[in-house]
């Protein structure tokens, strides 16, 4: 996939992309990891035990049911992985395919596609999440989905201007001559050379998804109780604040350590496969 | 201008008449029957059919789709089910409330965002520059939930110097009452997105200063001052501005969680209140209302957009 753009000799990888990945790659693995290493039960009550602060016993403490932190902190990791990673894994699924199509089909394809698309960017995202949450029960598949489709604009956007911009080439004019099918067309020629935008894009769009999904969850509109989504972890701390702190202070803290990490990973990744860009912002 | 104005007033009215299509769709056609919902899972079966009869749940779709639009046209958003009062007026003060949250915000966020952007790029690489860079990458990565759960922490908690949560009317407690519930709201509101747009700022502003044209000033022996705020930052501001108009997507969306953390009451309380009690007319009329409102903030932004931007003259594709 992006082994083509990566392995290109004599470039070095920028810190922004290893620091980032490597914590990234981290709380993955502690995410995976989790069950195995996590020192207590995740929904575990041990009411003797509430709301004790962090010690060497309870590294984060312990919440209003004495349930573990840290424990319940790891065993949520999965759920922004998931949010962020799926939510934009789906947004790719669907839209490369749709802006792709919306190119190849000029005519009334393209007005259809473009015209949904404008549509759905006129609304606010959160909106969009609401919108989809308030109707159903709420649930990790759920929250993924709407946060999924809260993207899928932007990416049949931006595959349909660079399929655009490849299918006036002369590589294309040659497959056509072969009498190439468009789907033969779109998957062996068009693909391979619109996955950098395409995937600067996606991991730029990563952070936005986990802050959406996380916010989310934190409304209640995500994974249920006893789930221990970190943003939802954070909202049912709310009445501890100040006799516990951190029962919310702990999973926000990874959190932001996640996000910050994701975001690093996507402007590095930027930095690579666009040097154009270096050093700017992003919109 | 007047046609390119009239086009974008068109496509407002065309989305928000699409939301309309949307949001009752959803609520509709979703499995599961509207009274149900309403009702909850204890509902019997008599009940459940008396207020299908009361709510005219059993016509076709299309009649019950005109019946609620042609009275959102009339202005009438129906009842809330949960409050038994009309749901415009619960909305519109719920909004105006919403937009004194959501005015000083981005105004907030437009001046810190553009003062310190301009205020990098001239300073570009030094130990200012370089800490106003990190703070960016940093504070757009956090959620505006913890933020408000720190504001809380810090200034409400242990400092105790403002109210953690409520609202006070202006007429009720003052203006000082009135607008030390909106301190913590706003701030947590603005932090992340000043990041935002003082990094796209800073970017465009550097881009500008290594343009030719600021070359050639220099080399006409203009004063820097005269290069900077004459010919840097005019073209500068214009991606800011789409970056703002961007912003205000992400602004419904923290208001959202500010309201909810601060116990605020407008839209976003509104909503949330609205969908965790089911509250359909209620739930329907605010994401129609906010809808429409984000409409026209971009409205706005692509007519600033055009106003100053000379070389836009909007033909046919806009």
């Amino acid at each position: 996939m992006s082994g083509v753009a990566l392995a290109r000799p004599g470039r070095r990888w920028p810190a922004s992309l290893v620091v980032g990945g490597a914590v990234v790659g981290v709380i993955a693995l502690l995410a995976i990891l989790g069950p195995w290493i996590a020192p207590y039960p995740p929904e575990e009550f041990a009411v003797l035990d509430r709301l004790r602060p962090p010690s060497a016993a309870h590294w984060f403490g312990t919440d209003e049911f004495g349930r573990d932190v840290f424990s319940r902190v790891l065993a949520g990791a999965h759920y922004s992985l998931l949010m962020g990673f799926g939510a934009t894994g789906l947004s790719l699924l669907v839209g490369v395919p749709l802006g792709m199509l919306a190119a190849f089909h000029r005519g009334w394809v393209e007005e259809a596609v473009m015209r949904g698309v404008d549509l759905l960017i006129s609304i606010p995202p959160v909106l969009l999440g609401l919108l989809i949450l308030a109707t159903t029960d709420p649930g990790l598949g759920k929250t993924v989905a709407a946060v999924g489709l809260v993207y899928v604009p932007i990416m049949t956007r931006l595959s349909r201007a660079v399929a655009l911009g490849l299918l006036a080439e002369d590589f294309v004019d040659a497959a056509r001559a072969r009498a190439d099918g468009m789907v033969r067309i779109l998957w062996s020629e068009i693909l391979p050379n619109a996955w950098s935008p395409i995937i600067v894009e996606t991991a730029l769009r990563i952070t936005f998804a986990i802050l959406l999904g996380s916010a989310l969850s934190f409304l209640g509109l995500g994974p249920q109780p006893p789930a221990s989504e970190w943003g939802l972890m954070i909202a049912e701390s709310r009445p501890f604040i100040e006799e516990a702190p951190w029962i919310g202070l702990m999973p926000g803290l990874c959190l932001c350590a996640l996000l910050v990490a994701v975001n690093m990973v996507g402007e590095g990744l930027r930095d690579l496969l666009d040097p154009r860009m270096r050093g700017r912002g992003h919109g | 201008m007047a046609g390119f104005v009239g086009r974008r007033l068109l496509s407002v009215v065309a989305i928000v008449w699409a939301m309309t299509v949307l949001v009752f769709g959803i609520v509709h056609l979703l499995p599961g029957s509207v009274a149900h919902m309403i009702l909850g899972e204890f509902a019997t079966a008599d009940a459940i059919a008396t207020l299908e009869r009361r709510l005219g749940l059993n016509d076709p779709l299309w009649l019950q789709y005109w019946r609620w639009f042609s009275a959102l046209l009339r202005g009438d958003f129906g009842l809330s089910l949960t409050m038994d009062r009309p749901a415009g007026p619960l909305i519109l003060e719920a909004l105006g409330r919403s937009a004194i949250l959501a005015g000083i915000s981005i105004v907030l966020v437009a001046l810190l965002g553009m003062a310190l952007g301009i205020h990098s790029a001239v300073k570009r690489g030094s130990v200012e520059d370089q800490v106003l860079t990190i703070a960016q990458y940093v504070f757009i990565a956090i959620p505006e939930f913890f933020w408000c759960i720190l504001a809380i922490l810090l200034f409400a908690s242990w400092l105790g110097w403002l109210p953690a949560t409520g609202y006070t009317p202006m007429g009720e407690g003052g203006v000082l009452r009135w607008a030390s519930h909106l301190v913590l709201p706003v701030a947590t509101l603005a932090l992340g997105l000043t990041a935002h747009v003082s990094r796209m700022v800073r970017s465009s502003m550097l881009e500008a200063l290594d343009s030719h044209y600021v070359l050639a000033a220099r080399a006409k022996g203009m004063p820097e001052r005269v290069v900077l705020w004459r010919h840097a930052l005019p073209n500068a501001l214009l991606p800011a501005i789409t970056v703002l108009a961007i912003d205000v997507g992400l602004l419904i969306g923290g208001i959202v969680v500010a309201e909810t953390v601060f116990s605020y009451p407008g839209l976003g309380r509104l909503l949330i209140y609205a969908i965790e009690n089911q509250d359909l007319p209620l739930m329907m009329g605010g994401m129609i209302v906010v809808t429409a409102a984000y409409a026209l903030a971009n409205l706005v932004a692509d007519l600033l957009y055009a106003l100053l931007n000379p070389r836009i003259r909007y033909g046919g594709a806009a």
